[in-house]
């Protein structure tokens, strides 16, 4: 797929959404607000924008615990997420779910996931479902590099594979499952084990949108041809800890101040389309404005929000007592 | 004897039967941490801490981080506990047991029955459970219920730090597989822990307060409830007796029926989803075998049988608290039964 300028317009400022909205949640956590567990997904937003670029409202995905950017690449309305965060009324789930459980399945948001391994049989049921009905959509799963380590994802791929399903299975590798580095917990490698259940992959630089975006194009377009599900591998990192608060002892000294420095995805976006001429500077600044505007007001509106009413609780499952 | 919490507790019992018995070893996601990482080196010691520490005392080789596959490694703690082993596995959330639930009650619950007696199960699995951290519906729930249900597996919870230290122990030492459930909102909390390693039977109900009215059967920190309502109640003259079972699988049920017998009336307070829970079991369990007892309808004080909300005012609401055990204790104080009714 050929970028245009809307499309770059479009990825620059999903990018920057992720990135304002994560960044903002880290200074709002600290400030005790926020309940719960937060999971930061900053430093890897080019790849919920490059696979993302590519979908419509007809086709899935299944996020993890780190789910905000995937939900605000597939298009989530972020007033309604950071009002689900804040555990008001009028957030995406009704307050009930919070981070860890965004969903919004108009938009084929199938969920943030609380159970690691979770969502890659979800997304093999979603691609049967275009399958079975020929809606010509796919499915994607987004997991991490400890989530591939689990059963259900393994099983996932056996059976995306011998039914040829519209399946596609992002591996975000980010080096850790919370404080245990994937060169420790993962055995062979993630593109050894697409081979072995008969999948294409392709390894990806996940700092690039560019990279993302086009390997999500091919796995994508294979899998709408009903050439069956691949896997694509990112390596990325994540800026923050596994979860808001963790003190992140077992990075190296200054791992992440490099990372920020010199393979920043929305950095290395700027660079590459202005100096092509593709954008200019102050396109891209103006829509820093108007992101900065947008979060600060989601914010804002969050902070004021009613909470569930009481009869609440007792709404959206069957209820004998 | 000094002041420790619940966290420091199940600590100290680790450590103390890790260099008691060179067969003890843990394994579970992050128990050390930062296994393969740049920076520190047991930088975890689990999500919440609990096992800090411990891989400085007793190395990698016997505090095992695990990748993310619980099937496996649950399943692995099994099949080491049959061969020689005494592990301790940690689970993390109990919400996991999804994921690796066949090697729990299909493999290790069965091993010594299924194999006629020849085989030992010398395995423990640790997990936190219960709501009140706004954590959500996969990451709150109970859950004991499904583990107690199963033949073979032990299943405890204890209401304070003296009581886990003791009880792990036990656990540990204990040649069947122990389901140990550490509730999270208790991780801080502390109170007087003897220094030395000592045990708690299993199957042995624990009385935290003894009184003539009304019997409170309360399960994990849901004792405390029972406590803090049955003080309550105390100052309003109704004198109440709490009972921690510590163990729901065995269960002490002669300590129930017992002080049933004496008081004549029941309240349980249970945090699991209120279908097929402690409290139902309880209650069929009195109504069988204390019937003649009873002076008033048993009471159960369990949530709604919703999943755990999130958001922290419907959380709130959803966690039995002392109010309504205090509410119930009274209610089954001035029922008047049919009697009432003629009157
Ligand atoms: C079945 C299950 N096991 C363990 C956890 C606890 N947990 C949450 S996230 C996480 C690490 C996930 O690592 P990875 O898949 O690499 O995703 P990342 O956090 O790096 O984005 C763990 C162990 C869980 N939520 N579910
Ligand atoms: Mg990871």
């Amino acid at each position: 797929m050929q970028l245009n300028r809307e499309d770059l317009l479009r990825a620059y400022r999903t990018m920057r959404l992720i990135r304002d909205f994560e960044e903002r949640l880290h200074v709002e956590f600290a400030t005790g607000e926020i309940p719960g567990f937060v999971h930061l997904y900053a430093g890897e937003e080019a790849s919920a924008a490059g696979v993302c670029m590519h979908l419509g409202d007809k086709d899935h995905i299944a996020s993890t615990h780190r789910g905000h950017g995937h939900c605000i690449a597939k298009g989530c309305d972020v007033s309604g997420m950071m009002n689900e965060i804040y555990g008001r009324k009028d957030g995406l789930c009704g307050g009930k779910g919070g981070s860890m459980h965004i969903a919004d399945i108009s938009k084929g948001m199938l969920g943030a996931n609380g159970i690691v391994g979770g969502g890659p049989p979800l997304i093999c049921g979603a691609a049967l479902t275009a399958k079975v009905l020929k809606t010509g959509g796919v499915a994607i799963a987004f997991l991490g590099d400890g989530a591939s380590n689990q059963g259900t994802t393994l099983e996932s791929y056996n059976l995306a594979s011998i039914w040829k399903l519209p399946a596609v299975f992002v591996v975000e590798d980010n080096g850790y499952a919370e404080s245990t580095a994937a060169s420790y917990a993962v055995a062979g490698s993630q593109s050894d084990r697409a081979k072995g259940f008969g999948m294409p992959s392709q390894v990806v630089d996940g700092f690039d949108f560019f990279a993302v975006h086009e390997a999500a194009g091919a796995a994508i377009e294979r899998a709408r041809a009903g050439e069956g599900p691949s896997l694509i591998h990112v390596q990325l990192s994540r800026y923050y800890g596994h979860f808001e608060g963790d003190g992140m002892t077992y990075r190296g000294p200054g791992e992440v101040d490099r990372l920020r420095a010199d393979v920043d995805c929305l950095k290395r976006f700027r660079t590459k389309v202005t100096e092509a001429a593709l954008l200019e500077a102050s396109e891209l600044d103006a829509i820093d404005r108007a992101v900065a505007d947008q979060i600060d007001t989601s914010v804002r509106t969050a902070k004021s929000a009613p909470p569930p009413t009481e009869a609440d609780l007792l709404t959206d499952v069957y209820v004998a007592y | 004897m000094s002041k420790k919490s619940f966290r420091q507790a199940i600590n100290e019992a680790l450590r103390q039967e890790m260099r008691r018995d060179p067969r003890v070893i843990l394994m579970g996601e992050d128990v050390a941490g930062g296994a393969g990482a740049p920076g520190d080196d047991d930088a975890w010691g689990g999500v919440l801490g609990v096992t800090k520490g411990l891989v400085g005392e007793f190395g990698r080789e016997r505090v095992l981080d695990t990748p993310l596959s619980e099937s496996a490694y649950i399943g692995a703690a099994a099949g080491a506990a049959a061969t020689g082993l005494r592990p301790v596995a940690e689970l993390m959330f109990v919400d996991f047991m999804g994921v690796c639930f066949d090697q729990i009650f299909n493999q290790a619950a069965k091993f010594r029955y299924m194999f006629g007696g020849h085989a030992v199960t010398p395995l423990v699995i640790r997990m936190m459970y219960g709501a009140g951290f706004r954590a959500a519906s996969q990451h709150s729930q109970c859950l004991y219920p499904i583990f107690t249900h199963i033949p073979g597996l032990k299943v405890v919870i204890p209401s304070s730090a003296y009581e886990a230290k003791g009880l792990l122990i036990q656990a540990i030492r204990d040649d069947d597989p122990v389901i140990f459930m550490e509730n999270k909102v208790l991780y801080d909390q502390e109170e007087e822990v003897p220094d030395e390693s000592y045990t708690i039977p299993f199957g042995e109900a624990n009385l935290t307060r003894e009184g003539s009215d009304v019997t409170i059967v309360g399960i994990g920190r849901m004792v405390q409830i029972a406590n803090a309502a049955a003080d309550a109640l105390a100052k309003q003259g109704i004198s109440c007796t709490v009972i921690d079972p510590r163990t729901t699988s065995p269960l002490d049920t002669g300590s129930i029926l017992d002080s049933v017998e004496e008081t004549g009336r029941l309240v349980i307070v249970d945090e699991a989803s209120p279908r097929c829970n402690m409290a139902t079991d309880i209650s069929a369990l009195v109504a069988q075998e204390a019937f003649g007892a009873l002076r008033a309808p048993i009471r159960m004080v369990c949530p709604p049988h919703v999943p755990v909300p999130f958001a922290p005012n419907l959380e709130d609401l959803y966690v039995p608290d002392a109010a309504r055990v205090e509410a119930a204790v009274r209610a089954v104080m001035q029922y008047a039964g049919k009697q009432g009714a003629r009157a």
